[in-house]
Protein backbone atom coordinates (compact mmCIF):
# COMPACT_ATOMS: atom_id res chain seq x y z
CA UNK A 1 0.00 0.00 0.00
CA UNK A 2 1.39 3.39 -0.98
CA UNK A 3 2.47 5.96 1.57
CA UNK A 4 -0.33 8.36 0.66
CA UNK A 5 -3.00 5.63 0.88
CA UNK A 6 -1.73 4.73 4.34
CA UNK A 7 -1.82 8.37 5.40
CA UNK A 8 -5.37 8.74 4.07
CA UNK A 9 -6.50 5.59 5.89
CA UNK A 10 -5.11 6.95 9.10
CA UNK A 11 -6.17 10.52 8.38
CA UNK A 12 -9.03 10.43 10.85
CA UNK A 13 -6.67 9.44 13.68
CA UNK A 14 -4.43 12.43 12.95
CA UNK A 15 -7.55 14.58 12.73
CA UNK A 16 -8.80 13.40 16.12
CA UNK A 17 -5.37 13.95 17.67
CA UNK A 18 -5.18 17.44 16.17
CA UNK A 19 -8.70 18.10 17.42
CA UNK A 20 -7.78 17.07 20.95
CA UNK A 21 -4.64 19.21 20.83
CA UNK A 22 -6.61 22.23 19.59
CA UNK A 23 -9.27 21.65 22.24
CA UNK A 24 -6.58 21.54 24.93
CA UNK A 25 -5.05 24.78 23.64
CA UNK A 26 -8.52 26.36 23.52
CA UNK A 27 -9.36 25.24 27.05
CA UNK A 28 -6.09 26.43 28.56
CA UNK A 29 -6.38 29.72 26.67
CA UNK A 30 -9.80 30.34 28.18
CA UNK A 31 -11.57 30.31 24.82
CA UNK A 32 -14.47 28.22 26.11
CA UNK A 33 -15.16 30.85 28.77
CA UNK A 34 -15.54 33.40 25.96
CA UNK A 35 -17.93 31.02 24.18
CA UNK A 36 -19.89 30.38 27.40
CA UNK A 37 -20.22 34.10 28.13
CA UNK A 38 -21.63 34.64 24.64
CA UNK A 39 -23.90 31.59 24.77
CA UNK A 40 -25.62 32.34 28.08
CA UNK A 41 -26.80 35.81 26.97
CA UNK A 42 -29.54 36.19 24.36
CA UNK A 43 -27.61 36.84 21.14
CA UNK A 44 -29.43 39.83 19.64
CA UNK A 45 -27.64 39.44 16.31
CA UNK A 46 -28.74 35.79 16.08
CA UNK A 47 -32.39 36.65 16.61
CA UNK A 48 -32.25 39.58 14.21
CA UNK A 49 -32.67 42.58 16.47
CA UNK A 50 -29.05 43.45 17.25
CA UNK B 1 -21.85 -2.47 9.80
CA UNK B 2 -24.95 -2.79 7.63
CA UNK B 3 -28.08 -0.95 8.58
CA UNK B 4 -30.42 -2.39 5.94
CA UNK B 5 -33.91 -1.23 5.04
CA UNK B 6 -34.87 0.35 8.33
CA UNK B 7 -32.23 3.04 7.86
CA UNK B 8 -34.75 5.74 6.99
CA UNK B 9 -36.57 5.19 10.30
CA UNK B 10 -33.33 4.89 12.24
CA UNK B 11 -32.06 8.17 10.79
CA UNK B 12 -35.29 10.02 11.53
CA UNK B 13 -35.28 8.66 15.09
CA UNK B 14 -31.66 9.70 15.63
CA UNK B 15 -32.36 13.16 14.18
CA UNK B 16 -35.41 13.65 16.41
CA UNK B 17 -33.73 12.32 19.55
CA UNK B 18 -30.61 14.41 19.03
CA UNK B 19 -32.66 17.55 18.39
CA UNK B 20 -34.75 16.95 21.53
CA UNK B 21 -31.67 16.07 23.59
CA UNK B 22 -29.74 19.18 22.58
CA UNK B 23 -32.79 21.45 22.85
CA UNK B 24 -34.30 19.84 25.92
CA UNK B 25 -34.47 22.85 28.24
CA UNK B 26 -38.27 22.95 28.26
CA UNK B 27 -38.41 25.69 30.91
CA UNK B 28 -36.75 28.02 28.40
CA UNK B 29 -39.61 27.66 25.93
CA UNK B 30 -42.19 28.23 28.65
CA UNK B 31 -40.50 31.20 30.28
CA UNK B 32 -38.90 32.79 27.19
CA UNK B 33 -35.43 32.46 28.74
CA UNK B 34 -32.31 30.66 27.61
CA UNK B 35 -30.32 28.01 29.48
CA UNK B 36 -27.35 29.49 31.34
CA UNK B 37 -25.71 26.40 32.81
CA UNK B 38 -22.29 24.79 32.52
CA UNK B 39 -23.19 22.65 29.49
CA UNK B 40 -22.92 25.73 27.31
CA UNK B 41 -19.16 25.51 27.60
CA UNK B 42 -19.50 22.65 25.09
CA UNK B 43 -20.50 22.85 21.42
CA UNK B 44 -22.96 20.60 19.62
CA UNK B 45 -21.75 19.28 16.26
CA UNK B 46 -24.57 20.75 14.13
CA UNK B 47 -26.03 24.19 13.48
CA UNK B 48 -28.05 24.81 16.64
CA UNK B 49 -28.48 28.43 17.75
CA UNK B 50 -27.43 28.98 21.36
CA UNK B 51 -30.18 31.56 21.67
CA UNK B 52 -32.78 28.86 21.19
CA UNK B 53 -34.61 28.78 24.55
CA UNK B 54 -34.17 25.01 24.68
CA UNK B 55 -30.50 24.83 23.66
CA UNK B 56 -28.34 23.20 26.31
CA UNK B 57 -25.02 23.66 24.48
CA UNK B 58 -23.37 26.14 22.12
CA UNK B 59 -23.53 26.43 18.36
CA UNK B 60 -20.08 25.82 16.81
CA UNK B 61 -20.59 28.51 14.17
CA UNK B 62 -21.71 31.07 16.76
CA UNK B 63 -18.80 30.03 18.97
CA UNK B 64 -16.33 30.47 16.10
CA UNK B 65 -17.61 33.97 15.47
CA UNK B 66 -17.59 34.81 19.19
CA UNK B 67 -13.89 33.96 19.25
CA UNK B 68 -13.15 35.87 16.04
CA UNK B 69 -15.03 38.90 17.40
CA UNK B 70 -12.71 39.34 20.36
CA UNK B 71 -10.36 42.29 20.57
CA UNK B 72 -7.25 41.63 18.52
CA UNK B 73 -6.86 38.39 16.61
CA UNK B 74 -6.58 34.99 18.22
CA UNK B 75 -6.62 31.67 16.37
CA UNK B 76 -9.90 30.03 17.49
CA UNK B 77 -8.26 26.77 18.59
CA UNK B 78 -11.18 25.72 20.78
CA UNK B 79 -13.69 25.62 17.93
CA UNK B 80 -11.11 24.27 15.48
CA UNK B 81 -10.75 21.39 17.94
CA UNK B 82 -14.50 20.78 17.83
CA UNK B 83 -14.46 20.79 14.01
CA UNK B 84 -11.46 18.45 13.80
CA UNK B 85 -12.89 16.06 16.36
CA UNK B 86 -16.41 15.75 14.94
CA UNK B 87 -15.18 16.11 11.33
CA UNK B 88 -12.50 13.43 11.60
CA UNK B 89 -14.87 10.98 13.22
CA UNK B 90 -18.09 11.69 11.32
CA UNK B 91 -17.55 14.09 8.40
CA UNK B 92 -20.89 15.29 7.01
CA UNK B 93 -22.64 12.46 8.84
CA UNK B 94 -23.24 15.33 11.27
CA UNK B 95 -25.33 17.10 8.59
CA UNK B 96 -27.32 14.03 7.67
CA UNK B 97 -27.99 12.67 11.14
CA UNK B 98 -27.36 15.26 13.85
CA UNK B 99 -28.27 18.74 12.58
CA UNK B 100 -31.63 20.16 13.76
CA UNK B 101 -31.98 22.54 10.83
CA UNK B 102 -31.22 19.65 8.47
CA UNK B 103 -34.07 17.74 10.12
CA UNK B 104 -36.46 20.65 9.50
CA UNK B 105 -35.50 20.71 5.82
CA UNK B 106 -35.84 16.93 5.56
CA UNK B 107 -39.36 17.06 7.00
CA UNK B 108 -40.38 19.85 4.63
CA UNK B 109 -39.03 17.89 1.66
CA UNK B 110 -41.34 15.02 2.62
CA UNK B 111 -44.45 17.19 2.07
CA UNK B 112 -46.05 15.65 -1.01
CA UNK B 113 -46.54 18.79 -3.09
CA UNK B 114 -44.64 19.93 -6.18
CA UNK B 115 -42.40 17.76 -8.31
CA UNK B 116 -39.28 17.31 -6.20
CA UNK B 117 -35.85 18.43 -7.37
CA UNK B 118 -32.53 17.27 -6.01
CA UNK B 119 -30.69 20.42 -6.99
CA UNK B 120 -31.22 24.00 -8.04
CA UNK B 121 -30.36 25.11 -11.59
CA UNK B 122 -26.70 26.19 -11.86
CA UNK B 123 -25.85 23.73 -9.08
CA UNK B 124 -22.26 23.43 -10.28
CA UNK B 125 -21.72 27.10 -9.49
CA UNK B 126 -24.15 27.52 -6.58
CA UNK B 127 -22.64 24.66 -4.56
CA UNK B 128 -19.63 26.88 -3.93
CA UNK B 129 -21.94 29.35 -2.17
CA UNK B 130 -21.27 27.72 1.19
CA UNK B 131 -17.53 28.34 0.82
CA UNK B 132 -18.22 31.97 -0.07
CA UNK B 133 -20.43 32.28 3.05
CA UNK B 134 -17.68 30.68 5.16
CA UNK B 135 -14.98 33.05 3.92
CA UNK B 136 -16.98 36.26 3.49
CA UNK B 137 -19.50 36.13 6.33
CA UNK B 138 -17.90 33.88 8.94
CA UNK B 139 -14.22 34.78 8.69
CA UNK B 140 -13.85 38.12 6.91
CA UNK B 141 -17.26 39.40 8.04
CA UNK B 142 -16.59 38.55 11.65
CA UNK B 143 -13.17 40.04 11.62
CA UNK B 144 -13.64 43.34 9.83
CA UNK B 145 -15.78 43.58 6.69
CA UNK B 146 -19.41 44.15 7.57
CA UNK B 147 -18.86 45.33 11.10
CA UNK B 148 -16.41 48.08 10.22
CA UNK B 149 -14.48 48.81 13.39
CA UNK B 150 -17.00 47.08 15.64
CA UNK B 151 -16.79 43.37 14.90
CA UNK B 152 -20.06 41.53 14.34
CA UNK B 153 -20.96 37.85 13.94
CA UNK B 154 -21.93 38.51 10.32
CA UNK B 155 -23.19 35.01 9.50
CA UNK B 156 -25.47 34.89 12.56
CA UNK B 157 -26.61 38.46 12.04
CA UNK B 158 -27.35 38.52 8.33
CA UNK B 159 -27.97 34.95 7.22
CA UNK B 160 -28.37 32.15 9.76
CA UNK B 161 -31.92 30.76 9.41
CA UNK B 162 -31.41 28.45 12.39
CA UNK B 163 -31.13 31.48 14.68
CA UNK B 164 -34.36 32.92 13.33
CA UNK B 165 -36.28 29.65 13.54
CA UNK B 166 -35.00 28.21 16.81
CA UNK B 167 -33.93 31.43 18.55
CA UNK B 168 -35.90 34.44 17.38
CA UNK B 169 -39.38 33.01 16.89
CA UNK B 170 -39.72 31.25 20.29
CA UNK B 171 -38.12 34.17 22.17
CA UNK B 172 -40.13 36.87 20.40
CA UNK B 173 -43.25 34.80 20.92
CA UNK B 174 -42.83 34.97 24.69
CA UNK B 175 -41.08 38.32 25.30
CA UNK B 176 -42.89 41.57 24.59
CA UNK B 177 -39.73 43.51 25.43
CA UNK B 178 -37.85 41.81 22.59
CA UNK B 179 -40.83 42.17 20.24
CA UNK B 180 -40.72 45.95 20.69
CA UNK B 181 -37.19 46.00 19.26
CA UNK B 182 -38.05 44.27 15.97
CA UNK B 183 -36.79 46.18 12.94
CA UNK B 184 -35.65 45.79 9.35
CA UNK B 185 -32.92 43.29 10.20
CA UNK B 186 -35.42 40.88 11.72
CA UNK B 187 -37.65 41.06 8.63
CA UNK B 188 -34.60 40.46 6.42
CA UNK B 189 -33.74 37.34 8.41
CA UNK B 190 -37.34 36.21 8.51
CA UNK B 191 -37.51 36.62 4.72
CA UNK B 192 -34.41 34.43 4.30
CA UNK B 193 -35.88 31.82 6.62
CA UNK B 194 -39.22 31.72 4.80
CA UNK B 195 -37.49 31.58 1.41
CA UNK B 196 -35.33 28.65 2.53
CA UNK B 197 -38.20 26.80 4.19
CA UNK B 198 -40.38 27.29 1.11
CA UNK B 199 -37.57 26.15 -1.15
CA UNK B 200 -37.01 23.09 1.05
CA UNK B 201 -40.43 21.76 0.06
CA UNK B 202 -39.29 21.61 -3.56
CA UNK B 203 -35.49 21.18 -3.41
CA UNK B 204 -33.56 18.82 -1.12
CA UNK B 205 -31.90 20.77 1.73
CA UNK B 206 -31.13 24.02 -0.14
CA UNK B 207 -29.45 25.61 2.87
CA UNK B 208 -27.14 22.62 3.42
CA UNK B 209 -26.27 22.31 -0.26
CA UNK B 210 -25.64 25.96 -1.04
CA UNK B 211 -25.20 28.12 2.04
CA UNK B 212 -24.19 26.26 5.20
CA UNK B 213 -20.61 27.13 6.27
CA UNK B 214 -20.62 24.22 8.72
CA UNK B 215 -21.31 21.84 5.83
CA UNK B 216 -18.39 23.42 3.97
CA UNK B 217 -16.11 22.65 6.91
CA UNK B 218 -17.31 19.09 7.56
CA UNK B 219 -17.30 18.38 3.81
CA UNK B 220 -13.54 18.78 3.85
CA UNK B 221 -13.29 15.88 6.33
CA UNK B 222 -15.51 13.53 4.27
CA UNK B 223 -12.55 12.11 2.36
CA UNK B 224 -10.82 10.65 5.40
CA UNK B 225 -13.31 10.63 8.28
CA UNK B 226 -13.77 7.44 10.31
CA UNK B 227 -17.39 6.86 9.25
CA UNK B 228 -17.65 6.15 5.53
CA UNK B 229 -20.14 4.70 3.07
CA UNK B 230 -18.13 1.99 1.39
CA UNK B 231 -18.70 1.01 -2.27
CA UNK B 232 -17.57 -2.49 -3.24
CA UNK B 233 -16.79 -2.05 -6.89
CA UNK B 234 -16.49 -5.81 -7.51
CA UNK B 235 -20.04 -6.55 -6.35
CA UNK B 236 -21.62 -3.55 -8.13
CA UNK B 237 -23.87 -4.36 -11.11
CA UNK B 238 -24.14 -0.67 -12.15
CA UNK B 239 -27.94 -0.67 -11.87
CA UNK B 240 -27.93 3.03 -10.97
CA UNK B 241 -30.36 2.61 -8.04
CA UNK B 242 -27.98 4.40 -5.66
CA UNK B 243 -27.51 7.35 -7.99
CA UNK B 244 -31.27 7.67 -8.41
CA UNK B 245 -31.82 7.49 -4.64
CA UNK B 246 -29.02 9.91 -3.70
CA UNK B 247 -30.84 13.09 -2.64
CA UNK B 248 -27.93 15.32 -3.60
CA UNK B 249 -27.47 13.65 -7.00
CA UNK B 250 -24.02 12.12 -6.58
CA UNK B 251 -22.61 9.39 -8.79
CA UNK B 252 -21.66 6.11 -7.09
CA UNK B 253 -17.98 7.00 -7.34
CA UNK B 254 -18.61 10.29 -5.54
CA UNK B 255 -20.78 8.85 -2.76
CA UNK B 256 -19.21 9.20 0.68
CA UNK B 257 -15.96 10.90 -0.32
CA UNK B 258 -17.54 13.90 -2.04
CA UNK B 259 -17.83 16.99 0.18
CA UNK B 260 -21.50 17.11 -0.85
CA UNK B 261 -22.35 13.66 0.60
CA UNK B 262 -24.28 14.02 3.87
CA UNK B 263 -24.11 10.27 4.62
CA UNK B 264 -27.88 9.93 4.75
CA UNK B 265 -27.50 6.27 3.75
CA UNK B 266 -30.24 6.27 1.11
CA UNK B 267 -27.81 4.73 -1.40
CA UNK B 268 -27.09 1.85 0.98
CA UNK B 269 -30.79 1.35 1.61
CA UNK B 270 -31.69 0.83 -2.05
CA UNK B 271 -28.63 -1.11 -3.24
CA UNK B 272 -29.90 -4.56 -4.36
CA UNK B 273 -26.43 -6.10 -4.12
CA UNK B 274 -25.61 -4.58 -0.73
CA UNK B 275 -22.38 -3.26 -2.14
CA UNK B 276 -22.88 0.11 -0.43
CA UNK B 277 -22.80 0.13 3.35
CA UNK B 278 -21.66 2.15 6.33
CA UNK B 279 -18.23 1.19 7.58
CA UNK B 280 -15.18 2.69 9.18
CA UNK B 281 -12.22 3.95 7.16
CA UNK B 282 -9.86 1.20 6.09
CA UNK B 283 -12.17 -1.62 7.18
CA UNK B 284 -12.29 -3.07 3.67
CA UNK B 285 -8.54 -2.83 3.19
CA UNK B 286 -8.00 -4.64 6.49
CA UNK B 287 -10.43 -7.41 5.42
CA UNK B 288 -8.59 -7.78 2.11
CA UNK B 289 -5.23 -7.99 3.87
CA UNK B 290 -6.60 -10.55 6.36
CA UNK B 291 -8.05 -12.75 3.61
CA UNK B 292 -4.76 -12.48 1.70
CA UNK B 293 -2.85 -13.65 4.78
CA UNK B 294 -5.25 -16.60 5.21
CA UNK B 295 -4.71 -17.65 1.59
CA UNK B 296 -0.92 -17.55 2.05
CA UNK B 297 -1.15 -19.60 5.27
CA UNK B 298 -3.35 -22.19 3.55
Amino acid sequence: MSFWKKIRRQGWIWGVLAGMLFLAIGITGGQFTVIWRKAVMVCLECIGIG
Amino acid sequence: MELGEGMKKIRLTVQLLFTILTNGYAYGFLGGKIYQGQLKYACVPGLNCYSCPGAVASCPMGALQALLNQKGFEIPFGVLGVFFLFGSLLGRFVCGWLCPFGLVQDLLYKIPVFRKRKRLPFHRILKYGKYVVLVVLVFAGSIFLLGGLAKVPAFCKYLCPSGTLFGALPLLGTSGQLRDQIGGLFYWKLGILLLLLGLSVKVFRPFCQYLCPLGAIYGWFNRFSLVQVNWEKDKCISCGACEEACPVGLSRKEISRSPECIRCGKCAEVCPMECLYFCRTGAKAEETQASGRKKIEN
